[in-house]
């Protein structure tokens, strides 16, 4: 009997411990602590897509490359001096905030768009592509506006701002339509190439970048109508202000650095410039890196390493690339466009 | 009870104090066993909250309640983009038991053929249905799922050039598409009718049976039962003067309207659960008439039986009761499997809320929470039937 009891009571004991422990690893990461986390681990954690060519898209090799592949990779050398200190967590539109929302990655650069509801949740870091979302289409077809498109069957992503788009544009234009949603890009793109819709719907450099993947691309075209705002940037979770000035101000290093013309070209001798404002972005006058946590020599690494906006975005979707779109509202506002940021000083 | 007699002697039982008394000692321990349970699922509960709350995500139900604003291909009951999150968790269900419930019914049918088809005399036919299960067994469901979406998308052609049956009925990639009936005056007296030759069948079966024990004279039960069935609706529909016309399906621009459409997401995942079911059904359905002793089917074959009526009234009756609760194994796991319709977009339940409704929302517990509880409920009624049907085929001793 004396043996049972001491049974019972063990097990009770466990049970209890058991619970505790639960108890404890649920506890999230509430703390503001990220920047310490990531120089402590020694490398970032990137959310990004699960291959979208141009913006984050691993080659034969598995290295990952992509307009937000590179901010990753600017964040990195910022934070470390070495570009490829990121590992890289491929997420499905459908799956991606839960990661970001547990900590299992410290920022997601999965070109999101910035719509009140996530950051009532989230923060956004700032926009690095200012998109819409447009229609692709066959030529054969032979439709040249949206609006033609009346009955349609339309292929989207399920779980993104696509879709709620995609009914208001048909409600407000009184149209019918018939719209399948599937979990990830491969399947929406594999179901359009088969037929089962007329059309595609998804942000216009997304639509570039599937139409790389398609076996025609020249037998489909993209429908000239945008039908709403989609500012494309990265994001990071509640309640960390020093990691959210990291990312937000990597992002207008870039800028900055376009701006004056420094580029990784020319940022060597940028080092030794006489002028003012070139001194306080290469971090010879004052201490703004060391204010928000990284070196004085910060915006020297991102140029070094990554290059300035410019120079990315050609690289990865512009003229430079295989998708081949055109600036347009992404230039400076000196230049015609929108991308303004604040200054460093 | 312990006494003491007049002159002092204590007999009975030793008394031993209550807290040393092992029945109540152990309710004792499992009443504080469950307090700490319930004091543990409290704190989970509020630790939960607290650490949503302080990250800015809102906890509770009343998600459910706001507008859901997209649209959905297929829905059972009326659905717009206007309707709210409740709604879609409502449609998605009803897809969910539409796509599982038709599925077992073709994976039975389809599983008890080949299950017998496998014990057959003929030797090919023997072969060939094991091929069939060893295949269609050892490939993954994903896979095969994948495989008839693209083979029914692939084969089918564009709604401009669809097959068409006598004008009526048309095939194309975007699906079946049949005439939708549309109900005049009168017409829920046809259904009334229906009802009543379904019972007419009822009561036909039960005097044919009452006939055959009493003069042994068969009674053609099953094409009367048809007769009755299809007759009494008919001659109703005439009397009324065929209130139930039929609507036929244009093709207007990109697709068709009017008419009622299945469309080839739910095609392809209703046949892909059905096969890919029907293979471990046929073992099920081989290892039940296997498990009747073979001299049930001796015995019948020396009284002349041929091998169809030996099948129905001895073997399959007896090896019932070996086959129901794996069968009950098998209705659930199709119905679990259906979930891997979101693969190729079929909106079911968990494609609908617990993949769409979850992104909106953000709110990954409560929905993840019902989306489970839905999905035990389901298996629960499910496994419940079963059981009862299980019980009622019991050998009952005399």
């Amino acid at each position: 009997m004396f043996n049972k009891d001491k049974g019972s009571t063990m097990k009770r004991a466990i049970s209890m411990l058991g619970a505790v422990v639960v108890l404890a690893a649920i506890v999230g990461p509430a703390s503001a602590q990220t920047l310490k986390a990531v120089k402590d681990r020694g490398s970032l954690v990137c959310g990004v897509s699960q291959g979208l060519p141009g913006f984050s898209s691993p080659d034969d090799k598995g290295a990952w490359t992509g307009f937000d592949v590179d901010f990753c990779r600017a964040l990195a050398a910022a934070i470390f001096n070495d570009p490829t200190k990121v590992k890289y967590s491929p997420l499905s539109a459908r799956d991606r905030f839960e990661p970001l929302k547990s900590g299992q990655i410290d920022v997601l650069a999965r070109n999101t768009t910035w719509i009140l509801s996530r950051d009532a949740l989230f923060n956004f870091a700032g926009v690095n592509f200012y998109d819409g979302q447009g229609f692709m289409v066959r030529k054969g077809l032979k439709v040249n506006s949206a609006l033609e498109l009346n009955g349609a069957s339309v292929c989207t992503q399920a779980g993104t701002t696509t879709e709620l788009n995609l009914a208001d544009y048909f409600r407000a234009n009184s149209m019918r339509y018939e719209v399948i949603a599937f979990g990830t890009a491969d399947e929406m793109v594999k179901a359009y190439e088969a037929g089962r819709c007329d059309a595609m719907t998804t942000d216009v450099s997304q639509l570039y970048a599937e139409k790389l993947k398609l076996a025609n691309a020249n037998d489909h075209v993209i429908l000239p109508e945008i039908i709403s705002k989609e500012p494309l940037g990265p994001l990071v979770r509640h309640g960390d202000d020093q990691w959210l000035d990291v990312v937000r101000w990597t992002l207008f290093a870039m800028l900055n650095a376009e701006e004056l013309g420094i580029s990784s070209k020319n940022i060597d001798d940028a080092v030794k410039s006489n002028i003012p404002e070139i001194k306080r972005l290469v971090g010879v006058e004052g201490n703004f890196g060391e204010q928000i946590g990284l070196t004085k020599d910060w915006v020297v690494r991102i140029v070094k390493h990554v290059g300035n906006y410019g120079e990315s975005f050609e690289r990865n979707v512009g003229t430079g690339s295989k998708l081949g779109i055109s600036r347009g509202l992404n230039r400076l506002w000196t230049k015609g466009g929108i991308q303004y940021a604040p200054p460093i000083r | 009870m312990r006494r003491r007699s007049a002159d002092g002697v204590i007999s009975g039982p030793p008394r031993i104090p209550f807290y040393n008394n092992p029945r109540i000692r152990g309710v004792l321990y499992q009443l504080i066993l469950l307090a700490a349970l319930i004091w543990l699922a409290y704190e989970f509960v509020i630790n939960v909250r607290a650490n949503l709350a302080a990250q800015g995500f809102s906890s509770g139900f009343g998600f459910l309640g706001n507008t859901a604003g997209f649209g959905v291909s297929q829905s059972l009951i009326a659905y717009s983009e206007s309707d709210s999150y409740g709604r879609v968790f409502v449609v998605g269900l009803l897809n969910t038991l539409l796509v599982s419930a038709i599925g077992i019914v073709f994976a039975t049918l389809l599983g008890f053929v080949i299950g017998l088809a496998r014990l057959s005399q003929n030797w090919l036919v023997a072969r060939l249905a094991g091929g069939y299960v060893e295949v269609i067994r050892n490939l993954p469901l994903l896979f095969q799922i994948l495989f008839w979406y693209l083979a029914v998308l692939g084969t089918l052609p564009l709604p401009r050039q669809s097959f068409s049956v006598f004008g009526q009925v048309f095939l194309n990639n975007r699906g079946v598409i049949v005439p939708a009936p549309l109900f005049g005056e009168g017409a829920s007296y046809v259904g009334g009718a229906c009802l009543l030759g379904i019972l007419a069948t009822i009561a036909l079966a039960r005097w044919a049976r009452h006939r055959q024990d009493l003069t042994g004279k068969q009674f053609p039960v099953f094409v009367s039962g048809i007769g009755l069935i299809i007759g009494i609706p008919f001659l109703v529909l005439a009397t009324l003067g065929f209130p139930i016309s039929f609507e036929t399906p244009q093709l207007r621009g990109f697709n068709f309207v009017g008419g009622i459409r299945l469309i080839p997401e739910f095609i392809a995942l209703l046949i892909a659960l059905s096969t890919y079911t029907a293979a471990y059904i046929a073992e099920v359905v081989r290892a039940g008439v296997q498990s009747v002793p073979h001299g049930q089917s001796e015995a019948a074959l020396g009284l002349g039986f041929k091998r169809g009526l030996l099948l129905r009234l001895i073997v399959v009756p007896q090896a019932l009761r070996v086959m129901v609760p794996l069968l009950t194994n098998q209705y659930l796991n199709l119905t679990k499997n259906s979930t891997l319709g979101v693969a190729i977009g079929y909106p079911d339940l968990f494609g609908l809320f617990a993949g769409t409704t979850l992104n909106q929302t953000h709110q990954a517990i409560e929905v993840i929470a019902i989306t489970m509880a839905v999905y035990l409920v389901i298996s629960l009624v499910t496994s419940f039937v079963m059981n009862w049907y299980n019980m009622r085929l019991r050998l009952v001793e005399r």
